[in-house]
């Protein structure tokens, strides 16, 4: 296992769109293996996706788990994922690994239901709300060649806190 | 030896003041680095960092024809150019109310005293002119837990009819 390096914007490879992944062999749990380490390694350490390391397939992982306040699905390999469900949104603050030194406010889904396939190829299906939610658009952005710095929202911009009124 | 400063301009506001500040310290080869400009009140006000090897008494000259042209006051003052160690905050305290003399003030003092280190602070004064509202959004680090915080906030403005909420701000480094 290696951690392998960051691109780092404005690096234009990571505007690049990434190519989905069609062998699911031995290689690919290889480069799994160091996209691992190169995430926890990190200094946030909750997210990553292929592109950022230069390789351009739709590969993403995210683990929130080491917070045991937040809920979370664990570590998951997210490969060819695909966002079938969507609700809510709500403003919090990101940066990412290859954006040093700046972090900004982002508006993402509350609640997304996530398809994808695991390393050996198996499709499965993630429910995740606030906090791994929102590390999962922002990785899947990745492959999109999206940075969160193509979603920022101004400093003084704010959502209405909602308030949650009980049924009778 | 370039150095930085940070350059002030108040004054009334118009189109094209930016515009033309930025295009006379682009020609003149200096260097601009973090910026907030902001309507306060209905004036216009910057500041903004600028690198350059020109001293103080050069940059008031080269600016004062446009802070003439365009009724701005300007201030410049040397300072040591940090850029690329910005700090995270981990709470954000909205603050509104009815307005009166001294939020600000007892606001942050509650603040000092639980170890709020403030990061980033604006204002707004709206309602109507009988009745003036007050709003205030305050960015910082702290290690005293938020309960902690929201309760002497509370214990301090609460009675006032002030209102003020924290949220945490857990950045995501994805």
């Amino acid at each position: 296992m290696a951690v392998l390096d960051i691109l780092q914007y404005p690096d234009e490879r990571l505007k690049q769109l990434s190519v989905e992944v069609s062998n699911f062999d031995t290689s690919l749990q290889y480069f799994i293996n160091d996209l691992l380490e190169t995430m926890y390694a990190g200094p946030g350490g909750v997210g990553i996706a292929a592109p950022q390391v230069g390789y351009f397939k739709r590969i993403a992982i995210v683990d929130v788990s080491k917070n045991p306040k937040l809920v979370s699905n664990g570590c998951m390999i997210l490969i060819n994922p695909e966002i079938k469900k969507w609700e809510g949104m709500k403003i919090g603050r990101e940066g990412c690994m290859s954006v040093p030194d700046f972090t900004g406010n982002v508006i993402r889904a509350e609640a997304i239901e996530v398809h994808a396939q695991n390393v050996e190829g198996k499709w499965q299906t993630f429910s995740c709300v606030g906090y791994e939610a929102r590390a999962v658009q922002h990785e899947l952005d990745h492959l999109d060649g999206l940075l969160f710095l193509d979603r920022l929202v101004s400093r003084r911009t704010d959502l209405f806190q909602r308030k949650k009124y009980k049924k009778k | 030896m370039a150095q930085w400063f940070m350059l002030t301009l108040v004054g009334k506001d118009r189109v094209g003041i930016v515009a033309r500040v930025s295009t006379l310290l682009f020609e003149q080869g200096a260097h601009l680095g973090e910026a907030s400009m902001m309507r306060l009140g209905g004036n216009f006000t910057i500041m903004l960092m600028v690198r350059t090897e020109n001293d103080v008494q050069t940059l008031k000259m080269l600016l004062q024809k446009i802070a003439n042209d365009m009724d701005l006051h300007i201030h410049i003052e040397n300072i040591d150019g940090q850029l690329h160690q910005h700090k995270l905050p981990n709470m954000r305290i909205s603050v509104y109310g009815a307005d009166r003399m001294g939020i600000v003030a007892t606001v942050t003092n509650i603040l000092v005293e639980v170890g709020f280190n403030i990061l980033d602070l604006e204002s707004d004064v709206g309602g109507s002119q009988a009745q003036p509202i007050y709003i205030m959004h305050i960015e910082g680090y702290s290690e005293t837990p938020q309960e902690e915080v929201q309760k002497s906030l509370d214990a301090a403005v609460a009675k006032d009819g002030i209102s003020t909420r924290i949220s945490h701000i857990d950045t995501l480094i994805g």
